[in-house]
């Protein structure tokens, strides 16, 4: 007889400080095992795409497989560039925020193949819904670095202005809907902003972002199900990062189905994808596009990854994981992967990827510089007036009433 | 003119927009084919297509983000909620995302959405039919608050809402939907035939949000109140034989103060009524402004009229809801100074 007792069952991390990493229990797929289904394919008909992986680079830089996508050279330098500029940005303006420039900082660490390689396969018009570790999307769309800077130090010169945190930017011209600091509750304005676009007959899709720890959240599910009721054209996308500061992907649901199969109840296509090989990012992306314009409505897509840095600059991982565990991610690091890549395919090389490092490094040297030179946090700010605009397109007479009590 | 009850004149409103602006769209649960369950909606569908006003899954977060999503590509959307009790779960939607969008973003996005509401009490509808959490919505900045008394302004302000730039929730007091309710609930049922306020322009036109009306002019004391109680502080104001002003604010954010404190600096006396329950309820703020702006005008403490601090009853209805005869009380008792 088995014990009638009931027992709480509270999943865990296999690793915690001080444990040797590894992730062999993952046995993951290898580079061009998984299918490509048509892109016009029932999704009653690929229902076994969450539980595989879509990979194309392999363990030699080769593409492989049939998602092995046919981008131009050009194309792939110009993400590798997007990809590292966005680490030395990160690391530059990390930094700052030691020296007290600023307040908060986010790094995407390990990331940055995601942002960059769906910037470039969607269309100008088109509109992602980011999470705060995509900056490599406006790298890639080539957002001024100096407008970065001036948000992350909240001077006069900050495009929003002053009223955000530290790396919440927006920026419409380039694709990039306005970042909250409330996890989730983006998600279903792509949907809308999606139903809209085919409301009125347009071509331009949405892109929504979501971390595994936050598919957890009604606005989650809702959006998965507003997207499914009204097939609405864009691409729903969870990047899994196997960490919400310092939970891990199992206290989400992740040990119990992958995050791509919570497609399969919305009757929404659902691919895993290695979100540290670009190519396979960027031949999803496509797909779920070419679905999506073909009034074929949404996927969702599991971007499978590893936050290699903290939360947060007020996060220290080496509280809760094991301090070697980005190391030992078998996925490898997207910039060293689509940098081999260009070398086995003879278009890059050591000499040419320093060369951009270096230009590169100047370049936020220079926008850092430059926006010091505007103020860093505290010591310049925009006009006090903007405190009192736009929580209304016109002020009330209390926003009017308290600004002059406040003597401006 | 046509006579038109407060259901027939928000749904002249709505056809009025959807023949007007290609860019409003209606949605909510049973708003569709149905037409809504109290008929808001009724025709719509079938006169302007599937695509202006159609059904959504029973998830009012999801309603919301939606609208909001839409709001930021370029249109108008007009959502519907069926009861306003059932709001609380795009409570987040509402107040981190429609009303701070254009103020983080620098106004790159904004939400021009219009969040249609039933509430309030009268009805027999228990503690999720009859609410009024008008104040919880006022005290978000960024929102904007409209709650007409009469057919003829809940047209005119329903168009004004979905023409404004910034998120607003219209909340429709139920008990006027077929007539005017005065709280005298033993009385037979009235309807808006044959009253002036029900005489509604079949056409385009908007009464502005922000500007209060004075529905009584009097010398002796202010009231202040919207929605239903406009019509029971009228009975009220008949039954204690008192000369009162009586001014139906029409919309609590933007709010006329102007016009506020007007009447009180000329009355010296203010009385704020509300279904809402009192503490920390919206005739708390109207009291502290009153008090700031007209104290060396006021003869005597300023009155509250609401409901009991207790969740809205069902077998007690009469008993919680603030009716003409505690509104006679109040402007009595503000008379003996």
């Amino acid at each position: 007889m088995p014990d009638p007792r009931l027992e709480l069952y509270i999943p865990e991390p296999r690793h915690r400080p001080g444990d040797r990493p590894s992730f062999e229990h993952l046995a993951l797929p290898a580079a061009g095992e998984t299918r490509r289904p048509d892109v016009l394919e029932e999704e009653s008909a690929m229902r076994d795409m969450p539980f595989g992986l879509v990979r194309v680079l392999d363990e030699a830089g080769q593409a492989v497989g049939p998602w092995a996508p046919d981008i131009a050279p050009d194309l792939l330098r110009e993400g590798l560039r997007a990809m590292l500029l966005t680490r030395l940005f990160d690391d530059r303006l990390f930094r700052a925020h030691r020296q007290g420039k600023t307040s908060f900082y986010m790094k995407s660490l390990g990331e940055e193949a995601i942002g960059a390689a769906q910037a470039m396969a969607l269309s100008a018009g088109d509109m992602c819904f980011p999470t705060y570790r995509v900056l490599s999307w406006l790298m890639a769309r080539r957002y001024p670095l100096i407008d970065l800077v001036n948000q992350i130090f909240s001077n006069e010169k900050d495009p929003l202005k002053g009223r955000q945190l530290p790396i919440l930017y927006s920026a419409r011209d380039y694709g990039f809907y306005s970042l909250s600091g409330n996890l989730g509750s983006r998600f279903g304005h792509a949907v809308g902003w999606a139903m809209a676009s085919a409301y009125r007959n347009d071509d331009k899709i949405a892109l929504a972002y979501i971390g595994e720890g936050s598919t957890a959240e009604g606005n989650f599910h809702e959006g998965l199900t507003f997207a499914g009721v009204y097939h609405a054209p864009c691409i729903l996308c969870i990047t899994n990062n196997q960490w919400a500061i310092s939970s891990f992907s199992g206290i989400a649901g992740g040990n119990e189905t992958t995050f791509a199969a919570k497609a399969i109840g919305h009757g929404l296509p659902g691919l895993r994808v290695d979100g540290n090989d670009f190519l396979a990012i960027w031949a999803a992306t496509r797909w779920a596009a070419e679905r999506a314009r073909a009034n074929r409505g949404a996927t969702l897509i599991e971007l499978f990854t590893y936050r290699a840095a903290g939360h947060s600059t007020s996060d220290d991982p080496t509280k809760y994981r094991p301090s070697d565990e980005a190391e030992a991610w078998p996925l490898g690091d997207p910039i060293d992967r689509l940098k081999q890549h260009l070398i086995a395919i003879g278009e890059w090389d050591e000499e040419r990827h320093a060369a951009l490092a270096e230009g590169l490094d100047n370049e936020v040297r220079a926008a850092v510089k430059e926006a010091e030179a505007v103020g860093t946090l505290g010591k310049s700010k925009p006009s006090v007036r903007e405190m009192f605009e736009d929580v209304f397109e016109t002020p009330d007479w209390r926003l009017i009433e308290q600004r002059r009590e406040l003597g401006i | 003119m046509t006579v038109m009850n407060m259901i027939q004149a928000l749904n002249s409103a709505l056809d009025v927009m959807l023949e007007r602006d290609p860019d409003t769209l209606i949605f909510g649960e049973d708003a569709g084919y149905f037409g809504g369950v109290f008929r808001v909606t009724d025709g719509l569908q079938k006169k302007h297509g599937l695509k202006r006003c159609f059904d959504t899954p029973i998830a009012e977060g999801g309603i919301i983000a939606t609208a909001i999503g839409m709001g930021a590509y370029g249109l108008r959307p007009i959502a519907e909620i069926q009861f306003v009790d059932y709001i609380l779960p795009a409570f987040d939607q509402l107040v981190s995302e429609a009303a701070r969008l254009r103020y983080r973003s620098g106004g790159e996005f904004h939400a021009p959405i219009t969040v249609r509401a039933p509430y309030g009490g009268g009805i027999f509808g228990g503690q999720t039919h009859s609410q009024s959490p008008e104040a919880i919505f006022a005290h978000v900045t960024g929102l904007k608050t409209v709650i007409p008394s009469n057919p003829h302004d809940a047209k005119g302000l329903l168009i004004a809402s979905i023409e404004d730039n910034d998120p607003v929730i219209f909340l429709e007091p139920k008990r006027l939907y077929n007539g005017p309710f005065d709280g005298r609930h033993g009385e037979k049922l009235k309807t808006w035939a044959g009253d002036p306020l029900a005489e509604v322009p079949e056409g385009y036109y908007t009464v502005p949000l922000g500007k209060a009306s004075v529905v009584r002019e009097g010398a002796d004391v202010t009231i202040l109140a919207y929605g239903t109680m406009v019509h029971v502080a009228r009975a009220g104001i008949e039954d204690s034989g008192i000369d009162a002003e009586l001014i139906d604010l029409r919309s609590i954010v933007p709010l006329d103060i102007e016009t506020i404190t007007a009447s009180v600096a000329k009355t010296g006396r203010c009385v704020i009524v509300h279904e809402a329950s009192r503490f920390g309820g919206f005739g708390g703020e109207l009291s502290a402004l009153v008090q700031e702006r007209c104290f060396w005008a006021l003869k005597s403490p300023i009155e509250r009229v609401a409901g009991w601090d207790t969740p809205y009853p069902h077998a007690f209805e009469w008993d919680y809801f603030p009716g003409p005869g505690r509104i006679a009380a109040a402007l009595a008792r503000v008379m003996e100074n």
